[in-house]
């Protein structure tokens, strides 16, 4: 698990637009672009673009059918964000983090 | 490993103290308490403990080896009533001394492995991993 993964993956994440569109995939199944812009509340164009993001994230796969865009999420991709080593890496090194503070501040 | 299931989780650090003051930041309750969590330690084998976060979290521990500035061993419990958030692990700090300084090793096993799954798919997890990301999010600034 690379920080630029991570990085990709909180960023892609970090937009609610984004992440409604990707939780509604999660729990709604394969939609088309047209199908999601319906009950997004921004344009299409819009739409697009923020599913081209959460493409290049991973985190959604698109299927061409004939002149329709089918996109569906790819929980997969969470894993490095879900996976416990990777989340108790962080947990370790923050808590270092902490420690070696201390260290400064404490005499001897 | 002898146990397929088991994972582990290290993180090693070079820290320019000495071993004997990093384990009192280590065993010192309210030294530990500046750098890891609330608790009640103390450094006897076979003593219970608990680790309380900040969020509200409480960990099950218990001292399982001590010696004094090279070594700590200690339970690292989490009971959950989701068999996916459920932990059982082990925690254990190494100091090794150099010649600038200390060699830090925390070494945690004991992972289930399906704790990886405890978010990915489940669709009761979504709403927990999206207020976790925001937090980090929040953090992150």
């Amino acid at each position: 698990m690379t920080p630029d993964a991570h990085d990709i993956l909180f960023r892609t994440l970090a937009d609610p637009t984004r992440r409604a569109l990707f939780e509604r995939l999660c729990r709604e199944g394969e939609q088309t672009v047209g199908a999601l812009t319906a009950q997004s509340g921004v344009s299409q164009p819009a739409v697009s673009k923020h599913l081209g993001v959460l493409k290049l994230a991973g985190l959604v796969r698109d299927r061409h059918a004939g002149r329709q865009t089918h996109y569906s999420a790819q929980p997969a991709a969470l894993g490095p964000l879900t996976d416990w080593t990777s989340e108790m890496t962080g947990f370790w090194e923050s808590r270092f983090d902490d420690l070696e503070n201390l260290l400064k501040r404490m005499d001897q | 490993m002898s146990n397929p299931e088991l994972r582990t989780v290290v993180v090693e650090r070079h820290i320019s103290w000495p071993a004997e003051k990093i384990w009192r930041a280590l065993t010192q309750p309210h030294l530990m308490e500046e750098w890891l969590m609330k608790n009640d330690f103390k450094p006897v084998i076979g003593h219970s403990f608990n680790l309380r976060g900040d969020w509200g979290g409480v960990l099950d521990c218990e001292v399982l080896a001590i010696e004094p500035n090279k070594e700590l061993s200690y339970t690292w419990n989490f009971k959950h009533a989701d068999a996916a958030f459920d932990l059982q692990s082990v925690v254990t700090f190494t100091l090794t001394p150099t010649r600038t300084g200390t060699l830090l090793r925390m070494e945690q096993s004991g992972f289930r492995p399906d704790q990886k799954q405890a978010f990915g798919g489940a669709k009761v997890g979504w709403q927990q991993f999206f207020g976790k990301l925001e937090e980090v999010l929040a953090r992150a600034d």
